[in-house]
């Protein structure tokens, strides 16, 4: 047996445990019980995968030969550069702001798999239309991925605030994306002896990059902010999508099964969440609801009503069960804690609490049952919206922090409202409602709260962290006065 | 023997079938509470596209072709590192969650799971 017939041989068995360490990673990971250990599975098949990989150096063409020195030393280096600097990213990140940073993590696999096609394109190594049509397309996808999660970056970062919206936008995103197509069935024509004497192949292919690239950024920065999550599990199926089809074309089966997997649980993802908003995944692209300007807020019955945070927390202290929801302004004012620590003193005077999670809560679906167990909330407080909502009308207190659409009342009621329709947590049901907000301003999707105007509804003016503390001293105060 | 891997036409096509009809149902029934994990976890995976760039650098013979593949190298090794580094953080919580006795967060009523 030859040197490179041993190394294939390496490779297609470690390739091979790779794809079913994946598959069973995943698999573990779709329950909590399992999940921490599923993510340590699918990482030791990465490690195999990748380490039997350098084995590719006893098998270089003739052509690459000369350059092995070159190239080994250009991987090692993309190698130690690319996961140095993602890994130290990924360890300072706070928990808060996880979605955009998946978001670049995956249009970084986007941009891999776009690379990949760049080089077989430009090196002529694709034989054959079908392998040249499957490496345009995964092009193609991995473009749209990598700019498209680089706007959606943006967005989520607060880099870009306003959707960008402009007449005939429709029509010009459907044109990019036509010309795209064109272009790519140039190509293949090029590649079956068709000629053309103003530009070379390399320019034409290029130009394709560019225009599949473009599409991503088009069909991204109409889209709001509140649907960015839904647009992120997107761009991740057809991350998984490209790799799978570079996968064919480098005749790698683990690329093809891997990327594949995570194309379909992706899709899947992505038409949970959709769901969970009551919204079709046609419906978050095309229709550019989330962040849209509402002209409705006009005319809201009744006023707001606001009350002291110590108030509140008296109140809530006699009160025999309080469920709280809590939203992004939460985690943004990293007060996950100090809500854990009043709750603690509100169940150590016999108040039964729990925590109601909606499934869009915060920015990425389950992102707020994470921020909880982060800080230290245990399990079995935590209820999903379908487990909890019958609950509120037989509760006397509803404490909402930091969320707000989530919550609103319109999207049962208001048909002319843009959330009419999702499902949101019945926060006005309960017998009273307490809602903790830094200013008077409008929820994420850009819309105002009918819940803040209800009878029974009084708003906690100021920073959640700020709120909870003196909630908290509230408390504490009457505990004394009842020793004393 | 040969070891080279020859994949061509149907074979193909029936290796997208099945593996896509695995990933739907291994995902299929997953709580919303790890979805965040979930996404991030399958962001890690299709990371396996660095191998695929080490492949293409590795067999580069023009600067083009290196210039890419360093790319896509670069880009897929952040995918893995950082996918890894992100889920993993996410995961650990759940330890706690999930067996909330053993974890340092002790509710009042750690028996009630």
């Amino acid at each position: 047996m030859t040197l490179p017939n041993i190394a294939l041989l390496i490779i297609g068995a470690v390739d091979l445990v790779a794809a079913f360490l994946f598959m069973y990673g995943l698999k573990r990971m779709s329950s909590p019980v399992t999940a921490p250990s599923g993510i340590h599975v699918a990482g030791l098949g990465m490690l195999v995968a990748v380490l039997a990989s350098f084995l590719y150096v006893l098998d270089v063409g003739a052509a690459a030969r000369p350059f092995l020195m070159v190239n080994m030393s250009l991987c090692g280096l993309a190698l130690v550069l690319g996961g140095g600097v993602a890994w130290m990213a990924g360890r300072k990140v706070p928990m808060t702001a996880m979605p955009q940073m998946v978001a670049l993590y995956n249009g970084a696999g986007g941009g891999a798999a776009a690379a990949i096609a760049a080089a077989e394109l430009l090196g002529g190594k694709a034989p054959g239309v079908t392998a040249l049509v499957v490496t345009l397309v995964g092009a193609m996808i991995g473009c749209i991925s990598l700019s498209g999660s680089l706007i959606a970056w943006a967005k989520l970062q607060e880099v870009l605030k306003e959707p960008l919206r402009f007449a005939g936008q429709f029509t010009f995103n459907l044109l990019i994306l036509l010309a795209t197509f064109v272009i790519g069935a140039f190509l293949v024509y090029l590649s079956q002896g068709g000629s053309w004497k103003v530009l070379t192949t390399d320019d034409v292919i290029y130009i394709f990059f560019a225009c599949a690239l473009l599409y991503g950024i088009a069909m991204t920065l109409p889209i709001g902010g509140a649907d960015m999550p839904v647009v992120i599990s997107i761009y991740n199926a057809a991350t998984g999508l490209a790799v799978g089809l570079e996968g064919f074309v480098l005749a790698n089966p683990a690329l093809m099964i891997a990327g594949m997997v995570v194309g379909a649980a992706g899709t899947l993802l992505t038409l949970l969440m959709a769901r969970a908003m009551n919204r079709s995944v046609s419906n978050v692209i095309f229709t550019n609801f989330g962040g849209a300007k509402v002209k409705s807020h006009g005319h809201m019955k009744g006023s707001l009503k606001p009350v002291a945070a110590a108030d509140a927390a008296i109140f809530m202290h006699y009160a025999k069960s309080v469920i709280i929801v809590p939203g992004y302004g939460l985690a943004a004012a990293q007060a996950q804690q100090k809500l854990f620590d009043f709750v603690k003193q509100l169940q150590s005077s016999g108040v039964s609490v729990k925590f109601a999670i909606h499934p869009v809560a915060g920015r990425m679906p389950g992102q707020m049952d994470v921020l909880l167990a982060e800080a230290g909330v245990p399990y079995d407080m935590i209820v999903q919206l379908d487990d909890i909502n019958d609950a509120f009308a037989t509760t006397d207190v509803c404490l909402v922090i930091g969320a707000n659409d989530v919550v609103n009342p319109a999207a049962r009621t208001d048909k002319s409202s843009p959330i009419f329709g999702m499902p949101i947590l019945n926060a006005d049901r309960a017998k009273h409602c307490y809602c903790v907000k830094r200013g008077q301003g409008k929820g994420y999707a850009g819309i105002m709260n009918a819940l803040f105007f209800e009878d029974n509804t009084n708003m906690v003016y100021g920073d959640a962290n700020v709120v909870l503390g003196e909630m908290i001293e509230a408390v504490k105060g009457l505990g004394k006065a009842a020793a004393e | 023997m040969d070891f080279a891997i020859h994949i061509t036409g149907f074979v193909a096509v029936y290796i997208f079938m099945l593996a896509a009809f695995a990933g739907w149902v291994i995902i299929g029934g997953v709580p919303a509470i790890l979805h965040t994990p979930l996404m991030s976890g399958s962001n890690f995976v299709h990371g396996i596209v660095v191998v695929g760039g080490m492949f293409a650098l590795l067999n580069a013979s023009t600067i083009q072709e290196q210039a890419f593949g360093f790319v896509a190298v670069l880009l897929g090794a952040g995918n893995v590192a950082g996918g890894y580094t992100v889920t993993n953080r996410m995961l650990a919580m759940f330890k706690t969650s999930a067996h909330p006795a053993h974890g340092h967060a002790k509710s009042k009523h750690p028996k009630s799971v």
